[in-house]
C-alpha cells in the first residue's frame, strides 16, 4: 500500500482498506451467518408456525390458531409437569446454590491447606456422561441395597424408596442435581478469587469471623456470579430430559414428569408436533421472563465484563 | 502477649479443623457414587443385588469387562462416538476461530449488534429448534445418518465464538498492524500470526466440544434411529431400558466411558477450568 509524504495513508486508500476489511469481516463470519439462518432462525420461525398447527407428521400441518396453547392448559399431565418443574426450581435450585456457594466459600479459605484435591472431587461428577450418571444414581438410590440407604441405616434412619416413591423421587433428583454442581463451584471460586485479600484482612482485624466475612464481603461481590449460576440452573431444570427419561420415565404416577420430558414424549412418542412446539414456545417465554425478572431484581454491576 | 497468640492459634486450628472435617465429609459424599461404580463393576451379579450392601466385592471378577467387549458391539459404538466427536472438534476449531476473528479483529458496520445476536442465541432452549430441525432432517433424509450431529458443528457455536472472541480481543493490535500495512492477505494473517498464539483458547474449545459430544444423549436419541449408528451413551441407555438389564455389564461399560474423560481431565485440567470460568463471565 502506498503512503503519502506525511507517512499516513491517503484518504482514498484508507477508505479502500476499510471497505476491504469490512468485506473480509463478513467473509470470516459467514459460516455463522449461514448456520444462524439454517439451524436457528428458520427453525424458530417454523416452530412458532407449527405451534399454531395440528401436525402429526403423516398428514400436512393444519392451522388451528392458538388451540394448542389452550389445550395445553387443559392437559392434566402438562399441569403436573409444570408443577414438578416448579418444585425443582423452588426447592432444588436454592438448595443446590446454597451448597455450591457454601463449598466454594470454604474452599476459598486460603488459610486452609490441602484443599486442592477437594476442588477436583467436587468437579469430577460433571465429567461423567449423563447416561452413566443416571445408571449410577439408579443404584445409589436403590431402596434396599443402595449406598444412600445403607449409610442412612448406619445412622438408624430408615431410608425411603427414593425413585420408586412419588414423594421421594423428586428429592432424589435434587440430590443428583447437587452432585453435579461442580461447574458452579468452579465459577464461584473464580469469582471469589477476584475479591482482594486485603478486604478479608481488614475485616479480620476488626474482629469479623469467617461467616461474617463471607456474608458481608464475599457474597455482595459474587452476587452477579450467583445470579448467573441460578439462571443457568433454572434453564437447566426446564431442559431436564435425560435424567427422568432414563431413570424413571416420568413415574411413579407422573411424579417425575418434567417439562422437557413431556415435550419429548409429545413430539417423538405421540407425534403431536404442533402441541409440543407450543410447549417449547411457552418454555421460551417463561425462561425469558424469569431471566428478565432475575436481572431486574438483582441488578447487574456495571463492572461486569 | 505470647499466651494470647498461642490461644489464638489454637482457636484458629480448631476452627480450621472443623471446616476441614466438614469439607471432607462433603467430599466423601461426592465420591460415594464413583466408589460404587468402580467396585460394582468388579462384582458378580448376585453380589451386586445382595442385601445388605457389600462395600467391597468378595468375589472379585473381571467378567463384566469381558462382557462389555464380547456381548455388545462395543467397538462399533465406540467408532460411532469417535466419528461424531472428532468431526465436532474439527468443525468447532475451524469455524469458531474464523468467526471469532471476524467478530474481533476486523471492523465492519453493525458488527457489535450482530454479535449481540450471537450472545442472545445462547439462551435459546434447544427444544424450540429441535422439532423443526427433526422435521427438516427427515424431509432431506438425514435422520439415521451422522449428519445432524456433525454438520451443524461446522457453522459455529455461540459460546465457543464468545470464548474465542474474548481471547482474540486481548491480542495487541500491533501484532497484525504491520503485516496488514504490508498488504498481507487477511487469511494469511489469521493463519500464520493469530492462530499460533491462540493455542490455549483452541485447546479449551476442543475440550469443551469433546465433552459436549461425548456426553450428548438427546441428539443421538432423536437423530440416529438405527442400532448400527448408536453412540456409547445411546447404547447404554438402550441396554438399560431392556426388561431385564444386564447391570454388571452396564457398570463396567460406565467405567469404560468415564475413564477416558477422567484421564483427559487430569492431563489437561487447566483448559477444562478455563472453559468453565469463561462461561461464568459471559453473564
Amino acid at each position: 500500500m502506498k503512503k503519502n509524504r506525511s507517512g499516513k495513508l491517503s484518504e482514498y486508500s484508507q477508505s479502500k482498506m476499510r471497505k476491504k476489511e469490512a468485506l473480509h469481516g463478513l467473509l470470516f463470519v459467514s459460516p455463522w451467518i449461514i448456520g444462524f439462518f439454517t439451524f436457528t432462525l428458520y427453525p424458530i420461525i417454523s416452530s412458532f408456525y407449527y405451534s399454531l398447527c395440528n401436525y402429526n407428521v403423516i398428514s400436512r400441518p393444519r392451522f388451528i390458531g392458538f388451540m394448542n396453547y389452550v389445550n395445553l392448559f387443559k392437559d392434566k399431565v402438562f399441569i403436573k409437569a409444570c408443577q414438578n418443574t416448579l418444585y425443582m426450581i423452588l426447592i432444588g435450585v436454592p438448595l443446590t446454590t446454597l451448597i455450591a456457594v457454601l463449598v466454594s466459600l470454604l474452599l476459598n479459605n486460603k488459610k486452609l491447606r490441602g484443599t486442592g484435591w477437594m476442588r477436583v472431587v467436587f468437579f469430577i461428577p460433571t465429567l461423567v456422561p449423563t447416561v452413566v450418571a443416571c445408571l449410577l444414581w439408579i443404584w445409589v438410590m436403590q431402596p434396599d441395597s443402595g449406598i444412600v440407604n445403607t449409610v442412612l441405616s448406619y445412622l438408624h434412619i430408615p431410608g425411603p424408596g427414593w425413585l420408586s416413591s412419588p414423594t421421594w423421587a423428586k428429592p432424589a433428583f435434587i440430590l443428583m442435581m447437587i452432585w453435579t454442581c461442580g461447574n458452579a463451584v468452579i465459577i464461584y471460586l473464580a469469582g471469589l478469587q477476584d475479591v482482594p485479600e486485603t478486604l478479608y484482612d481488614a475485616a479480620a482485624i476488626d474482629g469479623a469471623n469467617f461467616w461474617q466475612q463471607s456474608l458481608l464481603i464475599s457474597m455482595p461481590l459474587i452476587r452477579p456470579t450467583i445470579l448467573y449460576n441460578v439462571t443457568i440452573l433454572i434453564i437447566g431444570v426446564f431442559q431436564w430430559f435425560a435424567e427422568p427419561y432414563i431413570m424413571t420415565e416420568g413415574g411413579p404416577s407422573n411424579a417425575t414428569m418434567f417439562y422437557s420430558l413431556y415435550l419429548y414424549q409429545n413430539a417423538f412418542t405421540f407425534f403431536k408436533m404442533g402441541f409440543a412446539s407450543a410447549q417449547a414456545w411457552i418454555m421460551l417465554l417463561v425462561a425469558m421472563v424469569i431471566i428478565l425478572v432475575l436481572f431486574k431484581v438483582f441488578r447487574f454491576n456495571d463492572t461486569e465484563i | 502477649m505470647g499466651k494470647d497468640m498461642k490461644r489464638y492459634r489454637l482457636g484458629a486450628m480448631i476452627k480450621n479443623g472443623i471446616i476441614y472435617l466438614f469439607l471432607v465429609i462433603f467430599a466423601m459424599a461426592f465420591l460415594l457414587p464413583f466408589f460404587f461404580l468402580l467396585t460394582g463393576s468388579f462384582k458378580t451379579s448376585s453380589e451386586l443385588f445382595a442385601v445388605p450392601f457389600h462395600w467391597l466385592p468378595k468375589h472379585f471378577t473381571l467378567e463384566n469387562y469381558e462382557q462389555v467387549f464380547t456381548k455388545i458391539p462395543f467397538f462399533r459404538y465406540l467408532t460411532n462416538t469417535m466419528i461424531i466427536v472428532v468431526l465436532n472438534i474439527v468443525g468447532a476449531l475451524i469455524s469458531n476461530s474464523l468467526i471469532a476473528y471476524g467478530f474481533s479483529r476486523l471492523r465492519w458496520p453493525g458488527r457489535d449488534k450482530v454479535f449481540m445476536i450471537v450472545i442472545a442465541t445462547m439462551i435459546l432452549p434447544y427444544q424450540v429448534t429441535l422439532i423443526p430441525l427433526y422435521l427438516m432432517y427427515t424431509k432431506i433424509g438425514w435422520v439415521g445418518t451422522f449428519l445432524p450431529l456433525t454438520l451443524p458443528g461446522f457453522f459455529g457455536n455461540a459460546f465457543f465464538i464468545f470464548l474465542m472472541r474474548q481471547f482474540l480481543v486481548g491480542i495487541p493490535k500491533e501484532i497484525t498492524e504491520s503485516a496488514r500495512i504490508d498488504g498481507a492477505n487477511e487469511f494469511v494473517i489469521f493463519l500464520k500470526l493469530i492462530m499460533p498464539i491462540s493455542k490455549p483458547a483452541l485447546a479449551t474449545v476442543a475440550i469443551m466440544s469433546f465433552m459436549n459430544s461425548w456426553k450428548d444423549f438427546l441428539g443421538p436419541l432423536v437423530f440416529l434411529g438405527s442400532d448400527r449408528l448408536y453412540t456409547l451413551s445411546l447404547a447404554a441407555s438402550m441396554l438399560r431400558s431392556n426388561l431385564n438389564p444386564n447391570w454388571e455389564l452396564l457398570l463396567a461399560l460406565g467405567v469404560v466411558m468415564v475413564l477416558p474423560v477422567m484421564i483427559l481431565f487430569f492431563v489437561l485440567q487447566k483448559y477444562f477450568i478455563q472453559g468453565i470460568t469463561m462461561s461464568g463471565i459471559k453473564g
